[in-house]
């Protein structure tokens, strides 16, 4: 589960990932998104490639095995790290009732 | 469950595949379509693909049409896949017509609770007749006997069967009397667990005549194509069934199944299949005098080990007689055995290369790749492209993004992504799995074809957040030696197992892809003989020659992989089951098979990651006079690709490491590393050296990529990059970077004969 340590503690792993989502994180940031993705819940979710390295949409894979995929909504991402901001935001929220694009 | 439909732009709507993988100019290729939306016909072409992978990053989709005679509108039609798998058995008499019978066999069902799902049938489902032994859709044993007029009756077993444990399961049936009898017993008792489970009743039914042939693991849905529609798919093993032509007793149970039959019971025995004979074939013995012999369907996985296994046996040609079960799955595929769509005569002039057939209709547009190889004893060029189709197999049709995501998350540090393809095989599993997936009962997956649609194996294929993976990551190296101006031939991994040295020989310089990591035997063989005779050898790749694969000595397309050991593998071979069954040989990893990958190419994986890619920095020997010609123009303090199209560097995805425990060559030069890898990147785990957490890319020293040159016997050498994202960076910048100067420093002077 998530241990939170304080406002400002949480705006700032929360920040450190808005800025870079990919590569060397700090500690306590890869703590919490290992947690998260063991801590994944349902529904899972994913990205679908509507056209490569322009358009993505969020997407769940079904709870069993072979289930079908439901693209989530229409909401276009153009670039990968909104759609990672998108789904950090919800799994944050999952955790803590909280959104983080509020901090 | 229900879900919205996809959008139409989500959809897959044409899909195809070729008979062939590799094609000499002057020979056919069969190419076979279906299109998913029944639309009335579909245009096809054929074109040289150059590069493979239209991201926006990387040069682009560069596909050159071909001028060919059979372009043109086709007939399109759907053609289904019947995947599953099962033993069928022509010419055995009628159970109908016998005054009584046994059906027998032992079984260690996976799915029980996942009905229905024959064990032995004589049974047609589309009129109900015939006899079937089977498990219902409770999980209960089950005898089923029907007239073909609409009488059926069912006798089950009163308790369900538990997954993967082993039964004798057994049905008599006596005529005379109309006494059917189910005998349900684990083989192993154990204090409060339900031994036996024997039901007796008295059926009203007469067993109809449904002239079909007797199905193992699956029953006859049509007798349109008898034999050839099977539904009721059985998971889980089976061993040593056995058909009789009267009711046994428990004691004549015991006697049937013994080997050789015994003499007071041989008078009775209508057929008794050993699995342990011709595991190497897709041929199933029956041992009785009656030569009821089967044929096994979408290949069973053979070589299983079965109920009398000890654990103190390995190797299934030791002991045949411990490895007597097959398991079946209702998701094995080997030919989906589409009709084909139409053919293309290889023009004779048509240069060596990567083609791909383009199918289209107004809805959707597919390509079917496949190599043209030159003329027999004819090579074109000095320099041959290894197209890494034993690489490609492996990981055909791969589910790991939608079957194990959580995994899939933390290798690539980031969100999946999902092309249309993945959608599609997530909703038709019918389509066959890759040697990273596991079938529906959890079983690892061992055996993959190509004779069936390969959707990742496609122009703008990928797996997890990148494009550039595999057949599209490699085609970044046939593009830089187009505008290269390099000549160059291309064949197969098929290619070099089945012909070996003979056909590289002829060339200067062999050049492999961005991940060539499944190899055979007589491939290692061929390419470290092409090496010390004086070959030049350009491994462009990460993750190479790592896992030792089987390709089958008489079916064409197809190839195993046996997950023995260690290594990152998506399962594991159960224990005794680390033998392929196609050849014999031990499987897993090269390195525990004594050819660690450092002792062909200098390198060998140390790990993997899927976020980012970083750069290498020169090392000492870079300064070597050996390794000069390597760096010329390269200056002393440059960092080395910190850049590309594969995560923004050279180094990246999957990467190796020089290692002189590992057989490396003793004067290999280690002339550049990478470094600053990401929190992704995990080291392999064939070092162990505790009960500690593993370290990732940001401490582990071991999660580097090592770039090393070594000259060989004979005048050769060997270049390795040692990783994957190497080839997606060549392009960069309109090609002029320091990539493609080392790449090209190096592919210039191993074209010079003169010996190094």
């Amino acid at each position: 589960m998530v241990h939170r340590k304080g406002p400002a503690y949480d705006r700032a792993l929360a920040q450190e990932f808005r800025r870079r989502p990919y590569g060397r994180h700090s500690p306590a940031l890869q703590h919490l998104l290992n947690t998260f993705r063991l801590n994944a819940g349902k529904p899972s979710y994913v990205l679908v490639c509507r056209q490569p390295g322009r358009e993505w949409l969020l997407a769940t894979l079904g709870e069993h095995r072979g289930d079908p995929i439901t693209i989530v909504d229409n909401q276009v991402f153009h670039t990968r790290e909104e759609a990672e901001w998108m789904r950090f935001r919800l799994r944050w929220k999952a955790a803590t009732g909280e959104d983080p694009e509020t901090y | 469950m229900t879900a919205p439909p996809l959008p139409d732009w989500a959809r897959t709507t044409i899909i195809g595949y070729s008979d062939r993988i590799s094609v000499k100019a002057g020979e056919r290729i069969d190419f076979k379509v279906s299109c998913e939306d029944d639309a009335p016909a579909f245009r096809a072409g054929i074109l040289r693909v150059i590069c493979g992978d239209h991201h926006p990053d990387g040069p682009g989709l560069k596909l050159e049409p071909v001028e060919v005679s059979m372009a043109g509108e086709y007939p399109a039609c759907r053609q289904p896949i019947h995947a599953g798998s099962c033993v069928v058995v022509p010419g055995t008499p009628d159970l109908g017509a016998l005054p009584g019978f046994t059906v027998l066999a032992l079984i260690w069902p996976t799915l029980p609770d996942r009905g229905p799902q024959a064990i032995l049938s004589q049974w047609l489902d589309e009129t109900g007749c015939g006899f079937m032994l089977h498990i219902d859709t409770r999980g209960h044993l089950a005898a089923t006997l029907g007239d073909g007029q609409g009488s059926c009756e069912t006798v089950r077993s009163r308790h369900v069967l538990e997954p993967r444990t082993w039964y004798l399961v057994a049905a008599t049936y006596d005529c005379t009397t109309n006494v059917i009898q189910l005998h349900k017993e684990r083989l192993y008792a154990w204090p409060g667990a339900l031994t036996r489970d024997c039901v007796t009743a008295v059926t009203s039914t007469p067993i109809g005549c449904p002239r079909v042939p007797m199905v193992i693991a699956g029953n006859c849905l049509s007798a349109e194509v008898p034999g050839q529609l099977i539904g009721a798919h059985f998971n889980g093993k089976i061993d040593s069934p056995r058909l009789a032509k009267c009711p046994l007793d428990r004691l004549e149970m015991n006697l049937m199944l013994r080997e050789p039959l015994d003499a007071e019971i041989e008078h009775c025995v209508l057929a008794a299949w050993d699995f342990s004979r011709g595991i190497q074939s897709d041929s199933v013995t029956d041992i009785s005098p009656n030569n009821h012999h089967g044929v096994t369907v979408n290949l069973p996985a053979r070589a299983m080990t079965g109920h009398n296994w000890t654990g103190e046996i390995m190797d299934w040609q030791a002991a045949p007689e411990q490895y007597g079960a097959i398991h079946f799955h209702e998701d094995d595929l080997y030919d989906a055995g589409w009709a084909t769509s139409f053919t293309l005569d290889v023009p004779v002039d048509l240069r060596s290369g990567i083609y791909a057939a383009r199918v289209e209709t107004q809805s959707g547009r597919d390509h079917i790749p496949f190599v043209v190889r030159p003329r027999s004893g004819r090579p074109t060029a000095d320099v041959c492209f290894l197209f890494s189709s034993a690489t490609y197999m492996a990981y055909a049709n791969s589910h790991k993004n939608v079957d194990a995501p959580t995994g899939r998350e933390f290798e690539c540090g980031s969100m999946l992504e999902l092309r249309t393809h993945d959608l599609f095989l997530n909703a038709h599993r019918e389509y066959g799995y890759s040697t990273y997936d596991t079938h529906r009962d959890g079983s690892g997956v061992c055996y993959t074809s190509r004779l069936r649609p390969i959707l990742d194996m496609r122009p703008d294929s990928h797996v997890g957040q990148d494009a550039r993976w595999n057949f599209t990551a490699d085609t970044h190296i046939t593009d830089w030696l187009e505008v290269g101006d390099y000549t160059y031939d291309v064949i197969t991994d098929e290619d070099l197992h089945d012909e070996g040295l003979a056909l590289i020989s002829p060339y200067r310089v062999l050049i492999s892809g961005t991940h060539p990591e499944y190899t055979s035997l007589a491939m290692w063989r061929a390419l470290s003989t092409y090496r010390d005779l004086g070959g030049r050898l350009m491994y462009l790749g990460g993750n190479g020659f790592y896992w030792r694969v089987a390709y089958h000595p008489d079916l064409p397309g197809v190839l195993e992989v046996r997950r023995a050991e260690n290594g990152p593998r998506g399962w594991a071979a159960e224990p005794g089951e680390y033998y392929h069954s196609f050849t014999g040989e031990y499987g897993g990893l090269w390195r525990y098979l004594g050819r660690p990958p450092q002792a062909l190419v200098g390198v060998g994986f140390s790990a993997a990651g899927f976020d980012v890619s970083s750069y290498y920095r020169r090392q000492p020997g870079s300064f070597d006079q050996r390794a000069r010609f390597i760096f010329e123009g390269i200056g002393d303090e440059e960092l080395i690709g910190d850049f590309g199209a594969a995560g923004g560097g050279a180094a990246g995805w999957e990467i190796d490491i020089h290692d002189d425990r590992l057989q490396a060559p003793p004067n290999t030069l280690v002339v550049a590393s990478s470094e600053n890898h990401s929190n992704a990147y995990v080291t392999t785990p064939e070092d162990p050296e505790g009960c500690f957490l593993p370290l990732d890319g940001v401490q582990d020293p071991k999660a580097r990529a090592d770039m090393v040159f070594f000259e060989c016997p004979n005048g050769g050498a060997v270049f390795s990059t040692g990783s994957i994202a190497w080839g997606p960076a060549l392009s960069y910048n309109g090609y002029n970077n320091n990539v493609s100067r080392i790449t090209r420093n190096v592919l210039d002077r191993f074209l010079d004969p003169s010996s190094f």
